[in-house]
Parts: C-alpha cells; sequence; structure tokens
C-alpha cells in the first residue's frame, strides 16, 4: 500500500529503460521506509530542490572515512529517511561477484540499512544507500565478522583504488590491474580509513590506452598499461580481415552498413602517427614511430596485439573542476614495469615520494594536481627526483621567462651598483 | 554475538579490505586469465572472449538503473545461479554482466532476462550508447542542482535504441554530474549533462557562526567572491561574510565548506550541456567536454528540454560523423563553428571561455568557416 502519492515519480515508470521508481517501490512493499525515499523525492519533483541537509559527521568507531552523513529536512514528513546515511564498502576488484558473497551482503543490508543501493558509486565502492546512525556500528561489526569485509574511503583520505577488469577477461591488459589494485588497497588500509591527507587521493589502473576506468580524467595517480616493444601482428588474420572474413573492430559496428573494410581508410590512415603501411598483403609499422594509441589494435584484434615487453605510464594530476578547472593527469614516467613480483615496490616507492611531498606542501582541499599547477611541473619533476624529457610536456614552452638560480649564473646575482655607475652614467 | 553497544570495542575487525577478487571469477575467467587473444561483439550486448586453451567467454551485457535495491540485487543473482555458475560482475558504468562458458548458453539465458519484463535490457557494447554514468541527485545530495536518476531515466528512455543497436560512428559515452562538483565526472565524456546553479549563495547569519569556520568559507572560493564581513544578529554583532555576487561563478564550493552559505533555488537551477569529451587515447587524445549548451530549465519529472537536446546532438553527430569518429573528433574536424550550425544550436557568448587559461581556446588564425553565425 502507497503511503505517499507520487505522482511526478510515476511518470517515471513509464519507458523502456529500467525505472527505479518502480524498483524502489518493490523494495518499499519489503521496508516501508522506501516510501519514505519517494514521498521525499517526489516533494523534490515538485519543489525543484534538494530535501537532504548539508553533512553531518558520522562514522564507525576508529574511522575517518567510509561513511557519509546525510539528514533529511524535512524529517517529520518522511520519519524512514531521518537519517540517511551512505555506506561506502570496498568493492573486489574489476566488481566480479560471487552470488552467495552477493545476497550476503545485500541480506546484511536488509538487516541494518534501507535496502536501496548504489551498484556502483562513481569511485567503484559499493554504495549502500540510506542507514539511521545507530545502525552504522551493528551494521559494520558484522560486515567485519560475518562477510570479512571493510569500508572504503571517504573525506580527505586515500580513495577507494579501483581498475579495469584487465587480464581476467580482455587481451589488451598489459600488467595485472586487478593486482595491483588490490594489493595497493591492502597495503594502504590505514590511508583509505584515516584521512591524513589535504584532500582525496584517488589510484586508478586501466591495463591499456582505451582507459575503461578514466584514470587519466578522473585519478590522482594513474596507472595506465602500455608497452614498449614491437605490436605484436598476425598476417594471416591481416588478409582474413582484408579479405571481410572477421569482423572489424570486434564487430563493434555492426549495426549499420558502413561498406566493406578498408585497411587503408580505417586503420592506415587513422593512424595518428602515420607509421603504417601497406607492402602487398603485408602490414608493416614503424614502431619506432607508433605511440600505442590502439586505434589499430582496437580495430583488427585478431591480428595485432599489444608487444610483449609491457608495462605501465604513471600519470598523476587529474580532477574534476573544482577547484581549479578540470585536469587531466599529466605523464610523469613514460613506463615502468608493474609486478607482483616485486610486490610494486616500485610502483609504492614514487606514491610514497608524491604524498610525502604533497602533505607537507598542499593547502587544505588542494588536489595535487593543483599543489602540480601552483609549484609548476619543473618543481614537481625535481620533487620527484626525475631528470627532465621531452615526453614530460606537448611542446616546449612559448615564452622566455625562465628562473635562473644564482649558482647557474656565472658571477651570481650580487653585484655593486656603485661600480656599475662609474661606468655607466644615470 | 553480534555488535554489544556496551563494550563497542570488544572483537572489533579493522583494515581487512576488500575480498580478494580470485574468490569471485568465473571458472572461465579464473582459468583464462593473463591468456586471452581477442574478442567479438556478435550481437548488441553479447561479447565472446577467446583464450589461448580455446575456451570461450561469453557475455552478456544489460543495462541497470544505478540507483537499485536489494530485491532488484537478488533477482540479478537468481539469473547468475541459473545461468552463470553463481557469478556476476558490475562495469564502469553501471552494467551488469553475466557470463556463460559455452555459446549453447547464450541463449537460454537471454531467453530468460527477456522474460523478465524490461528490467534487463541487452546492450550497451560498441558503436552506441552505454549506460550513464552518473551521480545522486535528489535522491541522496545535499548539493545537488538538478536530479540524477530521473534525468538518466528520461534521457535512456529516448536513447534506448541506441543502447540496444550499434549503428552509431563510434561509441557515445553519456554522463550526469548533479552539480559541478562533478563526483560523475562529466569533464571527459561525449555528451556531459551536468547540475548548474545560477544564484549567489545566501547567507545565514544566525547560523553562520555556530556551523562555519570563516576563514575557510573564505578561502574555498577560487575568485576571491567571498569576504569577511559583520552583521547584527538578535542585537549582537557578529562576523559573518558577505560575497560579491558579480564574482561568484556559482560553483556552490563555498556551500561544501559552509553549510550556512545554501545557493540551491528552484528557478536558477538547471541543466548545462557539454559536448566532445573522451577519456581513451585512441586517435587523439583525451578532451574535455566543452559547453555547448549554458543552461536548461529543471523540469520534473522528464526534462523534455535535455532529453531533446541531448538526442538534438546525438543523432546530428550520427547522421554527419565518419566510421570511428568520435563526437570530439568530429566536431574538431568540422570545425566548432559548423558544431553550432549543423545542430542548430545558438552560440552565446557564455560559451566563450573568461576563466583560467581561457586564451587557449580563442581563435589565434584567420582559418575559419562561413556559417550562419556570420551575418
Amino acid at each position: 500500500m502507497a503511503k505517499h502519492d507520487t505522482p511526478l515519480l510515476d511518470e517515471l515508470e513509464k519507458g523502456p529503460w529500467p525505472s527505479f521508481v518502480t524498483d524502489i517501490k518493490r523494495q518499499a512493499e519489503k521496508n516501508p521506509d522506501c516510501w519514505d525515499i519517494l514521498g521525499q523525492v517526489e516533494l523534490s519533483y515538485k519543489d525543484k530542490i534538494t530535501h537532504w541537509k548539508h553533512g553531518g559527521i558520522v562514522g564507525v568507531f576508529g574511522y575517518g572515512g567510509g561513511i557519509v552523513g546525510r539528514y533529511s529536512d524535512v524529517p517529520a514528513q518522511f520519519p524512514g529517511v531521518e537519517h540517511f546515511h551512505t555506506v561506502r564498502v570496498n568493492q573486489p576488484a574489476s566488481k566480479y561477484y560471487s552470488t552467495e558473497n552477493l545476497r550476503a551482503l545485500m541480506a546484511l543490508w536488509d538487516k541494518h540499512g534501507s535496502g536501496m543501493t548504489n551498484m556502483h558509486g562513481s569511485t567503484g565502492d559499493i554504495i549502500l544507500l540510506g542507514c539511521r546512525t545507530e545502525a552504522l556500528e551493528p551494521f559494520f561489526y558484522d560486515l567485519t565478522h560475518e562477510m570479512g569485509q571493510d569500508l572504503g574511503g571517504s573525506g580527505s583520505n586515500l580513495r577507494t583504488p579501483a581498475n579495469c577488469l584487465g587480464q581476467s577477461r580482455c587481451e589488451w591488459a598489459c600488467y595485472d590491474t586487478e593486482e595491483a589494485c588490490h594489493h595497493l588497497t591492502m597495503h594502504y588500509q590505514d590511508e583509505i580509513h584515516r584521512p591524513a591527507f589535504p584532500y582525496k587521493f584517488k589510484f586508478k589502473f586501466s591495463g591499456c590506452a582505451n582507459d575503461c576506468v578514466a584514470a587519466l580524467a578522473r585519478s590522482d595517480f594513474a596507472v595506465i598499461g602500455t608497452w614498449r616493444d614491437n605490436i605484436r601482428i598476425d598476417q594471416a588474420a591481416v588478409k582474413e580481415y582484408i579479405a571481410g572474413n572477421i569482423a572489424s573492430n570486434g564487430g563493434a559496428h555492426s549495426g549499420k552498413d558502413w561498406g566493406a573494410f578498408d585497411i587503408q581508410k580505417e586503420v592506415i590512415n587513422l593512424c595518428p602517427t602515420e607509421c603504417m603501411w601497406m607492402e602487398g598483403d603485408e602490414l608493416k609499422i614503424d614502431d619506432s614511430e607508433c605511440t600505442r594509441c590502439m586505434h589499430c589494435i582496437n580495430v583488427m584484434p585478431r591480428a595485432l596485439r599489444p608487444g610483449a615487453e609491457q608495462g605501465a605510464s604513471i600519470c598523476m594530476g587529474a580532477k574534476a573542476p573544482i577547484l581549479d578547472g578540470a585536469q587531466f593527469a599529466t605523464l610523469i614516467i613514460p613506463f615502468i614495469k608493474v609486478s607482483a613480483d616485486n610486490e610494486f615496490e616500485n610502483v609504492i616507492e614514487i606514491i610514497e615520494n608524491v604524498w610525502d611531498w604533497w602533505m607537507e606542501v598542499g593547502k587544505n582541499r588542494e588536489r595535487v594536481g593543483e599543489t602540480m599547477q601552483r609549484v609548476g611541473l619543473p618543481t614537481f619533476i625535481k620533487v620527484m627526483g626525475l631528470d627532465p624529457i621531452p615526453q614530460h610536456v606537448k611542446e616546449p614552452r612559448s615564452n622566455p621567462y625562465v628562473f635562473w638560480d644564482e649558482e647557474e649564473v656565472e658571477g651570481g646575482f650580487e653585484r655593486d651598483v656603485d661600480e656599475f655607475r662609474a661606468r655607466h652614467a644615470a | 554475538m553480534g555488535y554489544d553497544p556496551a563494550n563497542p570495542m570488544a572483537d572489533r575487525i579493522t583494515d581487512i579490505g576488500p575480498p580478494h577478487y580470485s574468490k569471485f571469477h568465473p571458472p572461465v575467467v579464473a582459468k583464462n586469465k593473463g591468456k586471452w587473444l581477442w574478442h567479438e561483439i556478435t550481437q548488441p550486448g553479447v561479447l565472446v572472449h577467446k583464450a589461448e586453451s580455446g575456451d570461450e567467454c561469453w557475455t552478456v551485457r544489460v543495462g541497470a538503473a544505478r540507483l537499485i535495491s536489494t530485491e532488484l540485487i537478488y533477482e540479478m543473482c537468481d539469473i547468475a545461479d541459473a545461468h552463470c555458475d553463481g557469478f556476476l560482475r558490475f562495469t564502469t558504468r553501471n552494467n551488469v554482466e553475466f557470463m556463460v562458458d559455452d555459446k549453447a548458453k547464450v541463449q537460454p539465458l537471454l531467453d530468460d532476462l527477456a522474460s523478465r519484463g524490461n528490467k534487463f535490457p541487452v546492450g550497451g557494447t560498441g558503436a552506441g550508447v552505454t549506460n550513464i554514468v552518473h551521480t545522486q541527485g535528489w535522491v541522496h545530495c545535499h548539493t545537488p542542482a538538478t536530479d540524477a536518476s530521473g534525468v538518466v531515466k528520461a534521457v535512456m528512455d529516448e536513447l534506448f535504441d541506441y543502447f540496444t543497436s550499434m549503428k552509431l560512428p563510434a561509441q557515445v559515452r553519456i554522463a550526469l554530474a548533479c552539480c559541478l562538483n562533478m563526483c560523475g565526472a562529466v569533464h571527459a565524456s561525449d555528451i556531459a549533462i551536468l547540475g548548474v546553479h545560477r544564484k549567489p549563495p545566501m547567507i545565514d547569519h544566525s547560523r553562520i557562526t555556530g556551523v562555519c569556520e570563516l576563514p575557510l568559507a573564505i578561502s574555498a572560493c577560487p575568485l576571491g567572491a567571498v569576504k569577511p564581513a559583520k552583521a547584527t544578529v538578535d542585537g549582537k554583532e557578529i562576523k559573518t561574510v558577505k560575497v560579491n555576487n558579480e564574482r561568484c561563478m556559482f560553483c556552490g564550493n563555498c556551500y561544501t565548506m559552509c553549510p550556512a552559505m545554501p545557493l540551491a533555488d528552484p528557478d536558477g537551477d538547471g541543466i548545462a550541456i557539454l559536448v566532445g569529451g573522451k577519456v581513451s587515447n585512441a586517435r587523439s587524445a583525451p578532451k574535455f567536454s566543452k559547453l555547448v549548451i549554458p543552461f536548461l530549465p529543471n523540469t520534473p519529472p522528464r526534462w523534455p528540454e535535455t532529453v531533446a537536446a541531448v538526442k538534438n546532438i546525438l543523432e546530428t553527430y550520427a547522421g554527419d560523423a565518419k566510421k570511428y569518429e568520435r563526437i570530439g573528433e568530429w566536431a574538431e574536424r568540422i570545425g566548432w563553428e559548423k558544431f553550432f550550425e549543423k545542430c542548430n544550436i545558438p552560440f552565446t557568448i557564455k560559451s566563450v571561455d573568461d576563466y583560467r587559461l581561457a586564451y587557449d581556446t580563442w581563435r589565434t588564425t584567420t582559418q575559419f568557416k562561413y556559417t550562419n553565425a556570420i551575418k
């Protein structure tokens, strides 16, 4: 029995896409508090404004992150959502689940919370949506004891790391993104749960330059798979593509007749470095000119594969616009081996180098990309103990305002103006 | 025994992290990890991955609202138990993937999904529109300028045909963030739907002393529009802040730092549309989304203006771009002046950048195309 009339939301039960309204109504039959979610959202649809109060500091003992407090500003009307805190549960790498695990986790959420979720939050966590304050500790107790699972991050800490599904089901991943993500998540539990940074810090792990987890756009520390030898070519498969026996781009364009596959037009001419050509019926690549953009491999996945000497590029400093405008991550380490064999020791060393510096010089609520902007890339490169290389920039600077250190200039900066005036009248 | 409120630290377990992913891999994935050879999309929403061993992993991808109930998740588990050895996964775009190890198991799975009404639409692959990544909106957030789940539902209803097919020039990634904080990271999406505020914050002088650290509120403003001030509350002079409205760009960061500076408003708030971003490095470098429509009103429950704007851009692109061209690549090839003309979007002063590094976006060449913008 509906507890509130929701004529506006009911409109969202129409149409072919799955309706969250229908779904919440179904949940409300089991947990009547969910009627109040609908009731309050309906009121927002009427008022065209949110009815959630600002913030509210709640959490579980010993953790500074993992729970986001939220209270209704109309609790008398909608007591079921008076407290509506978010619980962030750290997702397993790549977001694979056994139904056994997922059912148990959902049963736990039915027991302690609203029964509504986001699968998943934008950063990657399992978001359990809507918990009363007094239920937080019991939920956390059961989560750790019964499920062997833990909260993710929120606030000025290391946010829950995330990865593309990598080698688990993709032929292009140049390192084990799942293991890297899991290992570093375990290694940095303290940093995930206890905010100690100027602001949030995100790791993301993508297996190749297609970047399915948006590491380059969204993470302070992006590990993006790449290779440094030659693209592996199966010339027999190239011929099959040319003959039209294998669908181009893995069949991704099958919904429209784009005409017969044309390797010159669709692969060679679209190569951004123009490093490919045909010799007879063989595809040739000048790999020394290749920037590993992935286009040719995307179009002919059965004929072309990333090279065998694989690793990753590390880019740093991405963020959305708040505050200083959006930034993509900047290429800092062009190539590094990423391996569980050394427990990712070389990656950890870079992370800690950045953190040590950023925790000292970063301002309150300043993402590392903004700190990098403020001090400048040359300073950041020095902080990282790196030699500047052309790969760090798109192009060299076009202004001549170079900061020279005193010790770099013959005779230093101190001069005698009287001696100068003896030779040059004012 | 469960949690004992009288003794909250008893038996406490902390910092155990997530379960190891390998416990949740379907058997065919566990066996062939790192040994995949190639993949193909055999029909919209259905992928096959071939391993060196000769094994095949067939994946059926279904769309889902991001806001979902435990009841729906139990139903997903029923499906995975019946067809997929009890395993499933979620994608970074909030689709659900059901995997089987034999082609013969695909059709029964598809039939099962289809038998459940419109709860599990199959698609979201290749040169189509995949699920819209989005934020919380009015369902759960304290700073939104618009709703999220509702706008996404309305847009996806209209673009449904592009989710279940692969007839676009390339994949089109749509994302929605309900305010400029961009938890949904729309700043690098082919089409970005962004909630925006248009009124400066109000100042709740009677509360500000109790709930805000004034220096933090002042330093939160990237444009220095928030200044220290004094006000009289109940006959007493208090320290507070004032806002220089001319400098305010409505980012809402002051409200994030100071609950006594709310700026949401039924008429002020609405939606901006940005276009042409991408994350992938394929062919061209990753690009930011560019603002092409500065404001559309909030019109719940179905946001017709936003739905129409998104559909118009998508279909203009679909009719004009070359195979493989992402929306941003298309717009750059034809020129942004042509983009506005072809999409019949009025160009306004709001699309001319006046924020930091704006100069990089100004035209410093005599190369341009004549369009209907030149009278």
